[in-house]
C-alpha cells in the first residue's frame, strides 16, 4: 500500500515538473512580440482597442510576407487595469515568454510601473498612448508613439482660453492616476501663463462613484469652464452628476475620455463637451480613411484613438525589426531610437532624442451616442 | 449656506442607501449574533438582477411601474440568494463556535465576488435610467438642486425603516423575532419555530439589500461585481456605529455616515472619503463601545 502511493506521488511530481517547463522564446521561425493592456475593468475599452490595433498591424505585416521568412506573433496579457498586474504581465512576457519587445500600455500609471521592469531587463517597450512624460524618462528602452502631456495640457488650455473664451477654470483631477495629475498640472501652468484664473482645484480617486461634493465645491467657486482630465468611466459619472446639480458649464478633458463607453456611461450629460485626442475619425487623409474602412470591416466599429495608436506602435515596431542589425532586443532598441518618417495612421512618426514623437492634437466634441465631431487641430 | 444645504441633501441620499444595507447586517446580528459578511454580495447580485430585469422590461410604461417591477424582482433575487446562503452555509454551523460561521460568511462573500467576476465580467456596466432625472429648484435664487431620484431614495429608505420597526415591534412575527434574539433555545421551548424565524430574518434583510441595490443603481449607475465591497464595509461600519442589533441605530448610523462623507469631501478633501467612516467607527467604539443605540449585554459569570 505504502509503496504504490509513494510511486504515484513520484509520478505526480514529475508530471508537475514537466508541465511547468513551457517552451519559451517562441519558435526559431517567428518574431515574438508581447502586449499587455487593461482588457477588463474600468478602462477595458483601452485594452480591447489596443489589442485590435496590434492584431491588425501584425496580420498585415504577415500578409506582406513577414520578415526574412519569419512570421510575427504576439502574446497578450490582461492587466485588469491594475498596476501590480501590469508588472506581473511584463515580468511574464520577458522572463517566461522571452519576447523581443513589448507593446503597451495606455494608462501612464501602468506604463510607468511595467516600464521600469522592461528597462531593468533591457527589453524595448513601446507605449501606444501613455502621455505622461515620466514614461519615456524611465530609460532608453522605453518609447512611445503619441504626444506628451506638457503639450496636451497646453492644447486644452489654449482651446479654453482662445476658442471658448473662458478665463476662469476649475480643475477636477483623479488623484490616483499619474496621467490625470500630470495633465492637470500642465493645463494649470499654461492657463495661468495666458492670464487665466484657476478658481478651485479638487480631486477624486479612480473607482469613486459619488462626485457631488466636489461638484458642489466647483459650483460654489463659480468658474466658467471645468477641466476633467480623467478616464472615461469616472468622467461619464461626473458629467451625469454635474447635470443633476445643474452645473451647466462646458467640461474639457484629455485623451482619457476616448472610448465608445463614454457616451454609454455619461448618457446625454456628456454630450456637448470637449476633449483633446490623437486622431479624428472624420479626418479625410487617405491613410485614415483606409484604416477606418479596414477596421470597420473586421470589427464592425469605428476605431478609437487607442486602436489607431496601437496600430501605429506596431508599425514602428515592425519597421525597427526590419531595420535592426539582428534580432536581439538591443539592436531593435537602436533601430527604434532611429525611427524616422514611419507612415502611421496618425501621421508620420519620427522619434526625438527623448524617444517621443512630435505630433499635433485634435479637439473633439461629444456629438451623440458614440459619435464625436471634429472641432480643430492644434499644432505643437 | 446653499453649499451646506446641497451637501446635506447629497449626504442624506447617500445615507439612505447605507441605512438600507446596514439594516440587513443589524437584523441578522440581532437574531443570530453573527455578522453576515455575504450581505454586501447579496446587494451586488441585487444590482445585477435589477440590471437584467431593466433590460428585459425596457420601454415599459409608465416608468414608475417599471421601477416597481424591477425593484420587486431584485428583492426576490436577493431573497433567494440569502435563503440559499443560510440553508447551505450557515444552518449546518448553527451549533458551531461563532468564529467558524464568521469565516464561512467571509468565504461565501469571496465566492460570490469572484463568481460574479467570472459570470458577469469585471468591466463595469451601466444601470439604465429607469426614471428620467428631474431637477427641482426649491429656491429660485439659490443654487440648491434636488433631484427626484434623491427624494425617492430618502423617502423609500425612511418608509422601509419605519415599516421594519413596526413589523418588529407590533406584529406577532416581530415578537417571535425578538424572542429568538433574546434566547434562541428558550424561544424554541416556547413553541417558536426558530428555523422559520431565522429564514424569515434572512429574507427580510436580503430584500432590503435588493431595494438598496436598485436605489443605488438609480443614483450611481456603475454596476460591477466588486461594488459590494466598499458599500458593505461602510454599511457595516454604519451598523456598528449605530449599535449593532438595533434597527434605529442602523438607520441613524447610515444617515450619519452619508452626511459625514459628503461634508468631509466638501470641506476637507476627497482623499479622506473612506477614512472618515473608519475614524467615526473608532471614535464611537472608544467612547461608547456598544454603539449609539446599542444594547450593553451583561454577561453573568
Amino acid at each position: 500500500m505504502r509503496k504504490s502511493s509513494n510511486i504515484s506521488r513520484l509520478f505526480v511530481l514529475v508530471g508537475l515538473l514537466v508541465a511547468g517547463c513551457t517552451k519559451s522564446g517562441g519558435d526559431a521561425n517567428e518574431i515574438l512580440f508581447g502586449e499587455y493592456g487593461s482588457m477588463t475593468g474600468s478602462e477595458s475599452s483601452f485594452g480591447t482597442s489596443t489589442h485590435r490595433g496590434v492584431e491588425m498591424a501584425l496580420d498585415e505585416a504577415n500578409a506582406a510576407g513577414g520578415f526574412k521568412g519569419k512570421k510575427f506573433r504576439t502574446i497578450s496579457y490582461d492587466d485588469q487595469g491594475k498596476s501590480e498586474e501590469a508588472v506581473t504581465a511584463m515580468t511574464k512576457l520577458i522572463t517566461r515568454d522571452k519576447v523581443l519587445l513589448v507593446i503597451g500600455e495606455v494608462a501612464s500609471s501602468r506604463s510607468i510601473a511595467a516600464g521600469a521592469i522592461a528597462q531593468q531587463y533591457k527589453i524595448p517597450m513601446i507605449s501606444p498612448a501613455s502621455t505622461n512624460p515620466k514614461v519615456t524618462q524611465l530609460g532608453n528602452y522605453i518609447f512611445r508613439v503619441c504626444f506628451i502631456d506638457p503639450f496636451q495640457g497646453k492644447v486644452m488650455s489654449r482651446f479654453a482660453f482662445e476658442n471658448l473664451k473662458k478665463k476662469k477654470a476649475a480643475i477636477l483631477r483623479d488623484i490616483r492616476s499619474d496621467y490625470s495629475v500630470g495633465l492637470a498640472d500642465y493645463f494649470i501652468k499654461d492657463f495661468k501663463a495666458q492670464g487665466g484664473e484657476i478658481v478651485t482645484d479638487v480631486a477624486y480617486s479612480s473607482g469613486d462613484i459619488d462626485f457631488k461634493s466636489q461638484l458642489t465645491n466647483i459650483r460654489s467657486a463659480k468658474p466658467d469652464v471645468v477641466f476633467v482630465p480623467g478616464y472615461y468611466t469616472e468622467v461619464g459619472l461626473i458629467a451625469r452628476q454635474a447635470k443633476e446639480l445643474s452645473l451647466n458649464l462646458p467640461l474639457l478633458g484629455g485623451d482619457g475620455w476616448d472610448s465608445d463607453k463614454l457616451t454609454e456611461i455619461g448618457g446625454d450629460a456628456i454630450v456637448g463637451h470637449y476633449f483633446s485626442n490623437h486622431y479624428s475619425a472624420e479626418d479625410k487623409r487617405p491613410a485614415v480613411v483606409e484604416f477606418i474602412a479596414k477596421y470597420r470591416k473586421r470589427y464592425n466599429e469605428t476605431p478609437d484613438s487607442m486602436a489607431v495608436l496601437a496600430f501605429d506602435a506596431t508599425l514602428v515596431a515592425v519597421d525597427a525589426v526590419k531595420k535592426a542589425k539582428d534580432l536581439t532586443p538591443a539592436s531593435i532598441r537602436d533601430a527604434l531610437a532611429a525611427t524616422k518618417g514611419v507612415p502611421g495612421v496618425t501621421g508620420e512618426i519620427t522619434l526625438n532624442e527623448n524617444r517621443d514623437p512630435v505630433k499635433p492634437a485634435v479637439v473633439m466634441k461629444v456629438a451623440g451616442k458614440q459619435r464625436y465631431s471634429y472641432v480643430t487641430t492644434i499644432n505643437p | 449656506m446653499q453649499a451646506f444645504l446641497q451637501n446635506l441633501v447629497n449626504g442624506m441620499a447617500l445615507g439612505g442607501v447605507y441605512a438600507l444595507v446596514a439594516l440587513g447586517y443589524t437584523m441578522v446580528y440581532g437574531i443570530l449574533q453573527f455578522i453576515n459578511f455575504a450581505h454586501s454580495e447579496i446587494f451586488m447580485l441585487g444590482a445585477f438582477a435589477g440590471l437584467f430585469l431593466a433590460g428585459y422590461f425596457a420601454g415599459m410604461e409608465p416608468p414608475a411601474l417599471m421601477l416597481c417591477v424591477v425593484m420587486v424582482g431584485s428583492m426576490a433575487a436577493c431573497m433567494a440568494v440569502g435563503v440559499l446562503a443560510e440553508r447551505l452555509a450557515y444552518r449546518p454551523l448553527r451549533s458551531a463556535p461563532r468564529l467558524n460561521v464568521l469565516i464561512t460568511a467571509v468565504g461565501v462573500s469571496l465566492l460570490l465576488q469572484n463568481l460574479g467576476q467570472i459570470v458577469f465580467g469585471a468591466t463595469p456596466r451601466v444601470f439604465p435610467s429607469v426614471i428620467e432625472t428631474v431637477q427641482y429648484h426649491p429656491w429660485p435664487d439659490s443654487d440648491l438642486v434636488l433631484t427626484n431620484i434623491q427624494l425617492i431614495v430618502i423617502a423609500v429608505s425612511a418608509a422601509l425603516v419605519l415599516a421594519l420597526t413596526l413589523l418588529v415591534h407590533r406584529t406577532k412575527m416581530g415578537t417571535a423575532m425578538r424572542a429568538v434574539s433574546f434566547d434562541i433555545d428558550v424561544a424554541s421551548l416556547m413553541g417558536i419555530p426558530t428555523d422559520r424565524i431565522i429564514v424569515f430574518t434572512f429574507l427580510l434583510g436580503s430584500s432590503l439589500a435588493g431595494c438598496a441595490a436598485i436605489l443605488y443603481g438609480l443614483c450611481y449607475p456603475k454596476i460591477e461585481p466588486m461594488m459590494g465591497v466598499v458599500i458593505g464595509m461602510k454599511a457595516f461600519v454604519a451598523a456598528v456605529f449605530g449599535g449593532i442589533g438595533s434597527l434605529a441605530g442602523a438607520a441613524l448610523g447610515g444617515l450619519v455616515l452619508g452626511l459625514a462623507e459628503s461634508f468631509t469631501v466638501y470641506y476637507i478633501s476627497s482623499t479622506f472619503r473612506d477614512a472618515i467612516a473608519f475614524a467615526l467607527l473608532i471614535l464611537v467604539l472608544l467612547i461608547r463601545p456598544s454603539g449609539l443605540f446599542g444594547v450593553t449585554r451583561k454577561e453573568k459569570v
